[in-house]
């Protein structure tokens, strides 16, 4: 019994060792002495980090991806939450085949998708713009807010819409007095979804990215293959910082609504 | 006095109202009239229209065909939200991001009442239901009975003409159910508020009604006060479903303008006869009967029915019997304290006078949707 217990936990610090080990090999990699994404590292220096916030590469492109990622969490959890009330109050078979449907971006392949959106946006002159990064990045978002609020919407009890109802409520005030409340939670997440599915994409952003406009992860893969100097590395650090301190403020955030 | 003021309390005309859905329907032309002020339940088993009558009065759904008239004004096409009615759920239906009192001034303030009225209001309405030191918890800080005190308070707390509870009890337990039924009645009695009550609890409609509409297979069987009910059942089903009740069969004759009806070789005469050609079966009340033993002096006049002990009950004020009699049929009998013990395996009599039973048309219904 408590062999079994003591096995268990071992076993479980091995997966997390294995989980996190690659994150937390890049922080000291990120101090690195030496111009070479080598490990172990050897010396200690600031100097990435300091090229990180004022070479212009880097900048420039963190700036667009945070843009984007803003524009693609609004705009994909307005579609993905509307499309959620659509998917779950249409009849279950309609239902099913429109979630089918609406999830496919997050089935198919990448580079499939990448290759249509850039033959598209050849035609249309959207490669290299803002606007052709948020189209893109917002289609592939949109399941992650659709599956965040559809599994909101589906505990939410539409009873107490009729009961706002009978007590005087129109349709409008019954939505924004107690539907939206009691399926922020769903939102919110679908919210941060989108914003790290825009930040992190890869893929679709190689084809259409241009020299005008790079995102972070394209400047991240170029340097990777041209210099490959640690700012990758201290880059990395700071989007793993920067992530925990998000998860770990939703967790006690969380933790404040569970018990009220 | 704490309640809330007495408000006038709507009439409601229903005029031979239908409600389909797709092929199946669910209510066939009931006509119902609820008087201003009055507590009337609808009662009946699932699936007998009770619940869609009440849905088409809170504007849940709409009439198929028919008239439905609220306060002497049609509320045809009229959505729930405008026809400032409370509506009391099964389910409590509090909104569980709000606090007891944030609940109970929700109505409140999509009225545009705001401030120390609102306050005072919401207390007293809470007063009204003995929850006012509730105010700050959560709904998933009540147990069920609390919860739906809440959800009473909240449906009353800007006087609406007309309540309208679905089940509001189905949820408890026996005593919780007992005492909030005088709640309500309570309640009902200090506003002056037309109540309208769907239950297919039978007893909770007797303890609470001023009448009952007793509901089958999207009719009314009946409509009446619950003596006018248990007494006088006009058909079979009401009669079944209204009280404890022993149904008599066999062949019948008419003697003499009364009803002799042959049950298992005894003859049973009922006064008066039925009117057109259906088949007569005999209505018995438990309490109608008193026991004998076999052979013992026969009053003029009586009635006697044989049969076999089959279970006896004690019940504290009385005791139960069931008697198996010739035919096979299970005789339901109550024994008033002090009547003669009898145990399993007795051979006993049945006696009761004439003036005891109930004639009614036979209706095969009632037996298949009594569940």
């Amino acid at each position: 019994m408590s062999f079994s217990r003591v096995f268990l936990g071992l076993f479980c610090l091995l997966v997390a060792i294995l989980l996190l080990a690659p994150t937390l090999v890049v922080i000291p990699m990120s101090f690195n002495g030496n111009k070479s994404l080598a490990f172990p590292p050897v010396g200690f220096t600031w100097a990435w980090y300091e090229n990180f916030l004022t070479n212009p590469d880097w900048t420039t492109s963190f700036t667009n991806s945070l843009v984007i990622a803003l524009i693609v969490a609004v705009a994909a959890t307005v579609i993905g939450t509307l499309a959620a009330f659509g998917v779950t109050r249409a009849a279950s078979r309609t239902g099913g085949l429109l979630r089918a449907l609406l999830i496919t971006p997050m089935v198919v392949p990448g580079v499939v998708l990448a290759i249509g959106i850039y033959a598209v946006y050849l035609d249309a002159h959207l490669v290299g713009t803002v606007a052709g990064f948020a189209l893109a990045h917002t289609m592939l978002a949109i399941p992650f807010v659709l599956i965040a609020v559809q599994a909101s919407l589906e505990v939410f009890d539409r009873r107490l819409e009729t009961a706002a109802a009978s007590l005087g409520a129109g349709r409008l005030t019954v939505f924004r007095t107690v539907t939206l409340p009691l399926i922020l939670p769903g939102i919110l997440s679908g919210a941060l979804f989108a914003f790290i599915t825009s930040f992190d994409e890869i893929i679709v952003a190689l084809f259409i990215t241009s020299p005008y406009l790079k995102t972070l992860p394209v400047q991240i893969y170029s340097s990777i293959t041209r210099d490959a100097d640690p700012t990758v590395a201290a880059v990395g650090t700071l989007l793993f910082l920067a992530t925990s301190l998000i998860i770990i403020a939703g967790l006690l955030f969380g933790m404040r609504r569970g018990r009220t | 006095m704490n309640a809330p003021q007495r408000s006038a309390g709507a009439a409601i005309e229903i005029r031979q109202a239908s409600k389909r859905y797709g092929a199946f329907v669910a209510l066939r032309d009931i006509d119902l009239h609820i008087r201003p002020g009055e507590f009337m339940t609808l009662l009946g088993p699932s699936g007998s229209g009770k619940t869609t009558t009440l849905n088409l009065i809170a504007g849940f759904t709409d009439i198929s065909s028919g008239a439905l008239d609220i306060g002497g004004k049609s509320v045809t096409g009229l959505p729930s939200h405008k026809r400032n009615i409370g509506v009391v759920f099964q389910h409590y239906a509090l909104f569980p991001h709000m606090t007891v009192g944030k609940n109970v001034a929700y109505p409140l303030s999509l009225r545009g009442i705001r401030g120390d009225d609102r306050e005072r209001r919401v207390k007293r309405a809470l007063d009204m239901v003995k929850m006012a030191d509730f105010a700050h918890r959560y709904p998933n800080e009540l147990s069920g009975g609390q919860q739906q005190r809440v959800a009473l308070a909240r449906a009353l707390v800007f006087d609406p003409p007309l309540l309208l509870m679905d089940e509001p009890l189905g949820a408890l337990d026996k005593k919780l159910r007992e005492w909030l039924q005088l709640e309500i009645k309570r309640i009902h009695r200090e506003l002056g508020t037309t109540f309208v009550y769907v239950t297919h609890d039978q007893e909770e409609a007797l303890v609470l009604s001023d009448r009952i509409a007793v509901f089958n297979g999207g009719r009314i069987e009946q409509i009446g006060t619950g003596r006018e009910l248990y007494d006088n059942p006009a058909t079979l089903f009401v009669g079944r479903f209204i009280g404890e009740s022993t149904v008599l069969r066999g062949a019948s004759e008419i003697v003499n303008g009364d009803t002799v009806m042959t049950v298992g070789g005894d003859k049973i005469v009922a006064h008066g006869r039925l009117d057109g050609d259906a088949s007569p079966v005999i209505l018995l009340r438990p309490e109608r009967v008193a026991l004998k033993r076999p052979g013992s002096d026969a009053v003029s006049g009586e009635n006697r029915l044989s049969g076999t002990v089959a279970e006896a009950i004690y019940l504290g004020s009385g005791s139960k019997y069931e008697v198996k009699l010739k035919d096979g049929t299970i005789a339901v009998v109550r024994a008033p304290l002090g009547a003669a013990d009898f145990a399993i395996g007795d051979a006993v009599d049945l006696t009761f006078t004439p003036a005891d039973l109930t004639l009614l048309p036979d209706d095969a219904s009632a037996d298949t949707t009594l569940t």
